[in-house]
């Protein structure tokens, strides 16, 4: 095998790798909320997970400076909350989680993902 | 903009608009004006965004309040924002979607130039220069995309087209400038800029189709906003004025002419029409209304003038429920969607690792020039897959299907609700109120017996003495004054009468009474469906009385529809077996569950259950709620204006029980639509990304070519949204 073959193996195998670690392996950053929190949508979501208390009402601002179609819209649907997010827009969603757990919140097409954990 | 998810109606808390501020100082003004109004808890102002936020107590104060209280200090709050928000959202989109437009134009025209051209000798250097623009003026929304999801360590559908195109445009853009390098490994320099730009034009193109058929998913639910009156005519001191809907306060007398649309839910205070519902509650008929009776806003006056005191406004119409019920179903998630969801988490990457994994393989295995091959394989993985189509398969499906049973009456609490109707093998319907009117009638009196009978029943609260008091009401019969009543539970009623002590009830009072009765006479009043009491004088038998409640003119066609379908038809009832079977009967239905007390209901529900059955209970949604709650599905037959909304998962506001099998066919027909989505948008994937790796290669020596890959990725999630959108057209 000629060792251009050989590198071209190598990078590869490294950039396969380096795909699986970077999008795969990724720690959560979560955020401690205590009434209000502004996430910026904007190739995903930041902050990614957020962390709210149980039974108070929290408002979750996004604010959408990302042209994707994706994510024109975001879905809370343990919340049957959907709403479209106008670019540049602030838009307030108020939630009052009851239980406890992990609840996921999506684009409209189920491709850029956060979590809300209730404590 | 403000989405609320409160648990205690009364503490609420509202984002709305306000016009005309300026400066800083506005701000505390309104916020002192707000705050003066008994009930709020809290209000801040916002100069920035100019919008009030405000907590109040839902029982104390209404939107008419908290405008009044902004408008006395000289600005105009927009409580009214639904509308206008809708407007506006309705504007970008159009706005959007031009873009897209003119951005699909240009991209496809450059390319076809550079196509055309490629055959007829245009220049490299030309095609470089029509390649830019679309590479990085239409293809910019990739990159704007691809960039800040790289810095979140997330990627998406626009990260596949965006490293795609790139790596295709930079090595034409390579072999353009720098011929010679390419030529010295022996490689023919050829620009791919066709590749790179047909891509993002067909791309762009089956966005913009998308868009278009997305749109088509939630046209229910926004014309069910459309339906929301603009405007009022209030009644003030004695003249109509136009008042905005968002000022219509309760209380407030509306006066409605014939044409027009009734602004808000209220009372009947004067006057008498024909009221055509069916946009709200899909009832078709044309209902005749007179004074105390109830009209819903939004529905049409047909023939009379009349004026009516609002009852409820704003969130609180029926209007807003369902909107606000069929917008949490579309929002909620079915359980079918969990596959989809966990596959699409890790879609991306996974298509990335293909990719590179492609060029590898055909770099070190594929024939020369095995570069070129590498990297049109490569693009073409990229280009290829499509996770829209995978995302897009259940939630369009929900959100036709919930916005179809709205327009036909039928409001679907959420997705899980409509998923597991379609399974539903048994169906329990309550008598009282489902299979029946509800409202029973004195149909024989043996003996003369009514005036005592009518007499002791006056002091009961029991359904059935209704009933005989208002007979005793039409025959004009004397009341006589009743002395020591008293009321036996599961038993009926005693009291003495003119001298005389006389008992009124069941067989068991009549046991207890140690009196003999007719057995004979009573069952074939109960042969005939009819609930008999018997009347008792001093110890013996003086006569009887026969109740019976109506069936509703469709139960008989609804109970047949669903047992075609295959499923069995049960009816529970509190009334003695005899009677129940004969009114089953009468309907069709086999199975009958009689002297079901209320609270066991739910009981026989569990049974049915245990037995591996799929359930599903039919009730009004009033005193059957836990048996509502307890079944598979709960299904709660709305009372026209007044609808315990929340009562069931499913809920008839068009009290039509033909619904029930309706909506068990949309359930079916919805799951058909989301299972061929998801087959295709899995099968898609699953053949098309191996065929874009060159699978065939060896066997057939066929390839993918990018651009005809980028053309089936544009119209897999066009294909998936219009079944979607086919929906519509189904007969359920």
């Amino acid at each position: 095998m000629s060792s251009d073959k050989i590198l071209v193996g190598i990078f590869g195998l490294l950039g396969i790798l380096f795909t699986y670690w970077f999008f795969l392996m990724k720690k959560e950053k979560q955020i401690n909320v205590v009434s209000e929190v502004d996430i910026t949508v904007s190739g995903g979501y930041s902050p990614e997970v957020i962390s709210i208390p149980k039974g108070k009402p929290t408002k979750i601002n996004f604010l959408r400076t990302d042209p994707s179609d994706c994510l024109s819209e975001v879905v809370l649907s343990d919340f049957k909350i959907r709403k479209e997010l106008p670019m540049n827009k602030k838009v307030s969603i108020e939630v009052i989680p009851q239980k406890p757990g992990e609840y996921k919140f999506t684009c409209g097409m189920n491709m850029y993902h956060g979590k809300i954990v209730v404590k | 903009m403000e989405a609320k998810q409160s648990l205690r109606s009364s503490d609420l808390k509202k984002t709305f608009p306000i016009k005309g501020m300026h400066c800083a100082s506005c701000v505390r003004v309104i916020e002192r004006a707000l705050s003066r109004v008994d009930g709020v808890s809290a209000a801040t102002v916002n100069l920035a965004t100019e919008q009030a936020s405000v907590a109040y107590d839902g029982n104390l104060v209404t939107d008419q309040d908290l405008a009044s209280a902004v408008e006395s200090v000289g600005y105009k709050a927009v409580l009214d924002q639904k509308v206008i928000s809708e407007d506006e959202r309705k504007q970008e989109k159009q706005k959007e979607l031009k873009k897209l437009r003119s951005k699909v134009i240009v991209s496809l025209v450059l390319g076809g130039i550079i196509v055309v051209g490629g055959f007829f000798g245009l220049s490299p250097l030309v095609q470089l220069l029509l390649a830019i623009p679309v590479q990085f003026w239409v293809g910019l929304e990739f990159y704007r995309a691809t960039i800040p999801a790289l810095k979140n360590r997330t990627a998406n559908m626009d990260t596949l087209v965006a490293i795609g195109t790139s790596v295709a445009f930079a090595y034409s853009a390579f072999v353009t400038i720098l011929p010679q390098v390419v030529e010295k490994i022996g490689v023919e320099p050829m620009p791919y800029f066709d590749v790179s730009t047909i891509i993002i034009g067909l791309i762009l193109l089956g966005r913009y189709f998308e868009a278009k058929a997305k749109a088509g998913t939630s046209e229910a639910i926004k014309r069910l906003i459309g339906l929301q009156a603009k405007t009022a005519r209030v009644v003030r001191d004695g003249k109509d004025v136009d008042l905005p809907i968002s000022e219509v306060a309760v209380g407030m007398v509306i006066r409605v002419r014939p044409g027009e649309k009734i602004p808000v839910d209220g009372a009947i205070l004067e006057g008498e029409s024909s009221i055509d519902e069916s946009m709200v509650t899909g009832e078709s008929i044309p209902v005749d209304k007179g004074r105390g009776d109830s009209v819903v806003g939004a529905t049409i006056n047909k023939t009379g003038t009349f004026t009516y005191k609002a009852t409820k406004v704003g969130q609180d119409t029926l209007l807003a429920q369902i909107i606000k019920l069929v917008e949490e179903a579309q929002a909620s998630k079915a359980p079918i969607q969990r596959l989809a969801d966990l596959i699409s988490s890790y879609f991306v990457p996974i298509v990335i690792m293909l990719a590179i994994f492609t060029f590898v393989v055909w770099y070190i295995f594929g024939p020369a020039p095995a570069f070129l091959f590498a990297m049109l394989n490569m693009v073409a993985v990229l280009i290829i897959a499509c996770p829209c189509a995978m995302g897009l398969a259940t939630p369009t499906a929900i959100m036709v299907g919930t916005g179809i049973g709205a327009e036909k009456g039928i409001l679907i609490k959420d997705a899980e609700s409509l998923e597991t109707a379609h399974k539903i093998d048994t169906i329990i319907f309550d008598k009282t109120g489902t299979l029946t009117h509800g409202k029973p009638i004195v149909t024989d009196v043996v003996g003369n017996v009514l005036q005592l009978a009518a007499s002791l029943e006056k002091g009961s609260e029991h359904s059935l003495a209704e009933a005989i008091v208002r007979k005793g009401e039409e025959k004009a019969v004397k009341f006589l004054k009743v002395v020591e009543f008293k009321a036996i539970p599961g038993h009926g009623v005693e009291g003495v009468v003119d001298g005389k002590r006389v008992v009124f009830g069941n067989r068991r009072l009549m046991v207890r009474e140690k009196i003999e009765i007719d057995e004979k006479k009573i069952e074939k009043l109960e042969n005939g469906g009819k609930t008999v009491m018997i009347l008792g004088v001093n110890g013996k038998l003086a006569g009887l009385v026969a109740v019976a409640d109506t069936l509703k003119e469709t139960s008989k066609e609804a109970v047949n529809k669903l047992q075609k379908m295959g499923i069995e038809v049960v009816m529970i009832t509190g009334d003695n077996k005899r009677t129940a079977q004969a009114i089953a009967a009468k309907v069709g239905i086999k199975k009958v569950l009689a002297e079901v007390l209320p609270d066991e209901k739910e009981k026989e529900v569990r049974k049915l259950q245990s037995e591996g059955k799929k359930v599903a209970f039919v009730g009004d949604g009033i005193n059957d709620a836990p048996a509502l709650a307890g079944a598979d599905v709960g299904i709660a037959m709305g009372s026209g204006t007044d609808v315990a909304i929340e009562a069931g998962d499913i809920t008839l506001i068009n009290k039509d029980l033909a619904s029930v099998a309706a909506a068990i066919n949309l359930s079916k027909k919805t799951m058909r639509t989301i299972r061929l989505n998801l087959f295709w948008a899995f099968g898609y994937n699953i053949i098309l990304i191996p065929v874009a790796m060159g699978i065939l290669y060896l066997p057939f020596h066929i390839l993918l070519n990018p651009i005809l890959a980028s053309a089936a990725m544009a119209l897999s999630s066009i294909s998936v949204v219009s079944n979607s959108l086919l929906l519509k057209k189904a007969k359920i």
